[in-house]
Formats: structure tokens, C-alpha cells, sequence
């Protein structure tokens, strides 16, 4: 299996664990990554805040370029997920406007989560798992674009998605329920509004603790930057210890196949989940 | 509901002068529905909006009551207020509004009414954030974190803050040092240069 693949600006900085993580778990399923020849910025949260006109353009290029290679479209980062299936359907109603060719709509867009829940792949996955990660409990955490609106995303269920729940517990992990799914983390106020980050971000540890999670997991790179990178001011700020490392759907993948290249990735975290890994022998 | 002026009320933004009438906009529910193509006027307060809003909390003005803003012609106040900034995009009232608005798409007209107004934005620094990201984006194709997040701390005047956050992720490797480069690096620049209104003008 082929895919085209648009990593998005994020995982080549931010979120390189998050890039590295999925191309060796697609290694190991045996899908096939095509990067995106010469793929530009979606202009994620950005270009529609300030310039509607831009918030189509820029990723109607990156879908011309998809139809042009002909294959489904594998878009990890939930924000450009969102911005690419907005302009595909901009595109369909009124191509001309945007680009300079016809556009046929045919590209399938899947973000990370659907992409991997297919019935098949399931089976696959399963197959693979070389280290279940029996014992580890944790909560899935979808955030918010690669759900909302579902006039846009197309998400089956999106105030309850199961997607990453299915696949979590496929490689062996303990999924605990809770109702702050699709809870807004804050991320796209990180930098100016620390506050209000602060508060939602806070809630989403609070829950995931009463839910006896001992590690949240999430598909989305602004949510894992977000939750890890201030878990500690928080922790501060409200006296309270969470230690609740953050990792990537596919980090865990790639831990559950057995692969080696998996203790460079905990390197990059903030909350180091190295110890609780210790802990449950997954190390 | 007693209506007050959000501004006024609150005092998150002094008023402009001791005039506290309120002078609406006869045009202003026609100018957002026409540019937004959001059919503003179906709004019936159930307040689902506000009920879901997870920054609400930290809002001037409740997402329903920028609903009867619309309706009721308070370019002014509304344009002026620090909600529209501070929304975060989530799209949950979009997600569960009865009446079909897409309320995260009429914040985002609402953004950029306000922009071409030119009225102070009533959160400066969520301007510059955006402006820089898209600066950057402009600038090579692709972002490029290390140079947007200069260029934002440029504009607020902020070079402490998070200085150790960036450090941090400089050491683990999850910032780059170098920019992004792309052969359509003039095609994205041309994208810019066709719409002037959003992202051109005065800070």
C-alpha cells in the first residue's frame, strides 16, 4: 500500500518524534510513504484568522498537488488535516476560483487515527505487536481539528470519537474512559494567552488522573507540544504532581512492534516517560 | 437579560468617551451575513455556544450575546472586544449550534472586519502571533518555528518569556536552526500578493 504523505511544518520541527514515530510504524505495516512533492505551509489557524482568501489558497496547492499523484492522502497533524479537507471542499464547489486546473475531488484525506481504523489494518497492527503494552493506563486524547466541525473533517462521532481507542487497545494498552476527548487544550493560545492555556490545559490533567490514566496519548501535534511542554508550570502553579507523560498514538505503536529506534523519541519529551515505561517492563 | 455595554461593564477596555449611548450599525448584520455567508439573523439563544466554550471564562463577551451584537448592530463594541481574539478556534460551537452557524467561521470575520477597521485589536499580541507565523510562511514556503518565534517576540516586546521553553526544545532537537526551502517558494509569496486585506496592514 501507497500513500501520499503531508507531514505539515510542525513535524519537521516541534513534532519530529511524532514524523519519525509514524514513518517506522508505516515501515513495519508495510505502507509506503510518498511525501508530498514540494509541499507548502496549510496556514493552519493562522491565514483563516486573518485572511479567508489565504486560508483556501494555501492549502488548495497542496491538494492540487495531491490529485496530481493520485493517491490517498495521509495527513498526520490535525490542524492541516482540517485546513486541506476545508479546501477540498471549497475546490469541489468552485475550482476555477482557487487553481488553474480542473479538480475531480478524488483524493481520500485521512488523519491519522481513521487512516490506521480500518478493519484490515486493525488486523494488521495486531499482528505485529511484539511487547503488548499490558498494564500501561492511559487516556485518548483526539483534541479538537481532527474532529471538528464535521461538516469539514467528516468525523463519524466527533464528541465521542473511538478511533485512537480501538487502535491503543489493538497494541495491548489499558484505555481509560473519560469525557475530556475532544476538550480544547488551549494550544493556539500557548504563546500569547499562557493563561487560559494554563486552565484548560489543567482541567485535562485533573480528568485524566480521575480517570487513572498514567499517561495521556493524543494524534495531534499541537495538543502532545502543548500538554507536555507545560505540564510542569501548571504543576507548579497549582501545587499539585501530575507526571503524566504525553506521547504520540504512534510512539506507542512503535514501542508495542519492538522498535529499536523508539529510545530516540523519548529523548525529545518533556514529561520523560522513560520512568513509567521502566516500571511496567516496557523498557 | 440586562443588556450592558461588554466594555463598558466590564471595563476591559475603557469606554472611548463618557457617552454611554449605544449607537448601532444599520448595516452591520448585513455586512458580517454577506461576508460571512453565515445567516447570523437565525440565532435564537439557546446559548449551546456558550454553554460548550472553553475559553469563555476568559472572554468579554459571551459567544451568544456576539450573536445579538450582530443582530442588534454593535459594529463598534463588538469589532473592539477581546473575544474574537480570544476564541481558539476549537470549533465546538460550530459543532453544536441548533441552527447551523458556523459560529468559529463568523469569529474569523469578524477577526478580519475588525483588522480592516482598523480599530485596536482588543488582543494586540494574538494579532502578532498570526501576523508572524504568516510573515514566516510568506518568507519560505513553509514555517520556519525559530524565525516566527522572533519575529513575534519582536513585535510584543516580549524577550523573556519562555525564553527557557525555547532553549529547551532547541536541545531536544525540536527546533530547527535552519529555514525551510521550497521550489514554489514564489508561488506561495504570489498567494499573499493577491488578497491585500487580511494581513497587510497596520499593526
Amino acid at each position: 500500500m501507497e500513500v501520499s504523505y503531508y507531514p505539515g511544518c510542525s513535524l519537521e520541527g516541534m513534532a519530529v518524534e511524532y514524523d519519525r514515530s509514524i514513518r517506522a510504524v508505516c515501515h513495519a505495516l508495510g505502507i509506503v510513504l510518498a511525501d508530498l512533492p514540494d509541499w507548502s505551509c496549510c496556514g493552519a489557524s493562522s491565514a483563516h484568522f486573518l485572511d479567508e482568501e489565504l486560508s483556501i489558497r494555501l492549502p488548495a496547492r497542496n491538494m492540487e498537488i495531491a490529485e496530481r499523484e493520485g493517491r490517498e492522502l495521509l495527513v498526520p497533524c490535525s490542524a492541516c488535516f482540517q485546513r486541506l479537507k476545508q479546501a477540498d471542499k471549497e475546490l469541489k464547489k468552485d475550482a476555477a476560483r482557487w487553481i488553474d486546473r480542473p479538480y475531480e475531488g478524488k483524493t481520500a484525506i485521512w488523519h491519522i487515527n481513521e487512516f490506521f481504523d480500518r478493519p484490515e489494518l486493525i488486523e494488521a497492527i495486531k499482528g505485529k505487536v511484539r511487547k503488548p503494552l499490558d498494564g500501561l493506563a492511559g487516556v485518548a486524547y483526539y483534541g479538537c481539528l481532527s474532529q471538528r466541525p464535521p461538516k469539514v473533517t467528516d468525523a463519524p462521532s466527533p464528541e465521542t470519537p473511538e478511533s485512537m481507542d480501538r487502535l491503543l487497545r489493538a497494541v495491548g494498552m489499558e484505555v481509560r474512559p473519560w469525557s475530556y476527548k475532544t476538550d480544547c487544550c488551549g494550544a493556539s493560545l500557548t504563546i500569547t494567552r499562557t493563561d487560559i492555556v494554563h486552565k484548560l490545559s489543567g482541567d485535562l490533567f485533573e480528568a485524566a488522573l480521575e480517570a487513572g490514566a498514567e499517561c495521556m496519548v493524543t494524534d495531534c501535534p499541537m495538543c502532545q507540544s502543548n500538554l507536555d511542554t507545560r505540564q510542569a508550570e501548571i504543576e507548579a502553579i497549582r501545587q499539585r504532581q501530575y507526571g503524566l507523560p504525553v506521547f504520540y498514538l504512534t510512539e506507542l505503536m512503535g514501542l508495542a512492534f519492538g522498535n529499536y529506534q523508539a529510545t530516540g523519541w523519548w529523548k525529545r519529551h518533556f514529561v520523560d516517560p522513560v520512568p513509567l515505561l521502566r516500571r511496567k517492563d516496557l523498557l | 437579560m440586562v443588556w450592558l455595554r461588554p466594555q463598558a461593564a466590564l471595563g476591559s477596555n475603557p469606554p472611548m468617551s463618557n457617552d454611554l449611548a449605544i449607537h448601532p450599525s444599520p448595516t452591520f448584520l448585513a455586512d458580517v451575513e454577506a461576508r460571512s455567508g453565515e445567516h447570523v439573523s437565525l440565532c435564537y439563544q439557546c446559548r449551546k455556544c456558550t454553554s460548550g466554550c472553553p475559553a469563555a471564562f476568559a472572554m468579554d463577551v459571551m459567544p451568544n450575546q456576539v450573536m445579538r451584537m450582530v443582530q442588534l448592530g454593535l459594529e463598534d463594541e463588538l469589532l473592539r472586544s477581546r473575544t474574537i481574539w480570544i476564541c481558539a478556534g476549537c470549533q465546538t460551537c460550530t459543532t453544536r449550534c441548533p441552527n447551523d452557524i458556523d459560529i468559529a467561521h463568523l469569529m474569523d470575520t469578524l477577526r478580519q472586519m475588525s483588522r480592516a477597521s482598523g480599530v485596536p485589536a482588543g488582543e494586540a499580541n494574538v494579532v502578532k502571533f498570526h501576523k508572524a507565523f504568516l510573515d514566516s510562511v510568506r518568507r519560505h514556503g513553509r514555517l520556519y518555528e525559530l524565525e516566527m518565534i522572533g519575529l513575534y517576540k519582536l513585535a510584543a516586546m516580549d524577550f523573556f518569556g519562555d525564553m527557557k521553553l525555547a532553549l529547551e526544545m532547541l536541545k531536544r532537537g525540536k527546533l530547527k536552526f535552519l529555514p525551510p526551502g521550497i521550489k514554489g517558494k514564489r508561488e506561495v509569496r504570489r498567494m499573499f500578493h493577491k488578497e491585500k486585506n487580511g494581513n497587510e496592514e497596520k499593526g
